[in-house]
């Protein structure tokens, strides 16, 4: 049985003369559970929606990059160990809307993934995940040991 | 979340539908219906997206793998009734290359 997931939402209030928004910080731990990701990605994204996302993003592309980036963590980064979890972190500003994943595995290297693009891996059934991240997102980063992802979406 | 299946007798084409999403937690319950289909000697098979929120890459992987398997058997499967944004993940992975997306089940069961 896996525990309900809790989340945090915290809205830091603005100058109206300095940002027309409040920065809203969503976070959430997420147990290292296939089964629990469609309920982390909905909820995190119906928090995105109500601090101002647009429909669009909220409905689609931060569900299927929060997606992607929670099923990489528990399957490559925690390697499906149920004693680790992961930490899902979202600001919404003005700026645009950041996302970031983090597991406790070891990391990896994100320049070691061939193009899922090009013949033969084209025709395999997975290596698709960043590269799908990378196509739907303005920018991504990763630290150094390789853990976390850190998604980055600008304000049209 | 869950996957219909139902069959149109008049031309043998089993057409699952993805109620919500096709994703890394339900991927496998797809994968059995289809494969447990072919197993009953179905080989004309129609996925239908008309209500699904989304598709992550290993619910992709699955309809590739399952294309494969399929095709091997001389059979196809094929996509239907995927809106824009569905569609968007097809042609960013190229994978539009692979499968046949019609706008309608009816067109893509008349196609066979």
């Amino acid at each position: 049985m896996t525990t309900p997931l809790r989340l945090v939402v915290q809205r830091h209030e603005t100058l109206p003369t300095e940002h027309a928004r409040p920065r809203v910080e969503i976070s959430v731990r997420v147990p290292t559970d296939l089964d629990v990701v469609e309920e982390a990605v909905d909820l995190v994204a119906r928090h995105c929606l109500a601090s101002g996302v647009s429909p669009r993003a909220a409905r689609f592309v931060v569900r299927v990059v929060l997606c992607e980036a929670l099923a990489n963590a528990i399957l490559y980064g925690n390697c499906l160990d149920p004693s680790k979890a992961i930490d899902v972190r979202v600001r919404v500003d003005d700026d645009g809307l950041e996302l970031l994943v983090t597991d406790q595995g070891k990391g990896f290297d994100p320049a070691s993934l061939p193009d899922p693009t090009l013949d033969p891996a084209l025709a395999s059934d997975r290596g698709r995940g960043l590269y799908l991240i990378r196509q739907l997102v303005d920018e991504v980063r990763f630290n150094d040991r390789g853990n976390a992802i850190c998604m980055i979406m600008h304000r049209a | 979340m869950s996957f219909t299946v139902r069959k149109d007798e008049a031309s043998g084409v089993v057409v699952v539908g993805v109620d919500g999403q096709l994703i890394v937690g339900n991927r496998h319950d797809l994968k059995k219906k289809v494969l447990d289909a072919m197993e009953s000697g179905d080989r004309k098979f129609v996925i239908d997206f008309a209500a699904t929120g989304y598709i992550d890459s290993s619910g992709l992987g699955v309809l590739v793998s399952l294309a494969k398997k399929v095709r091997e058997v001389g059979g196809d499967l094929r996509l239907a009734g995927l809106n824009e944004d569905l569609r968007s993940l097809f042609e960013l992975t190229k994978l539009d290359t692979l499968f046949t997306l019609v706008d309608s089940v009816e067109e893509a069961v008349a196609a066979f």
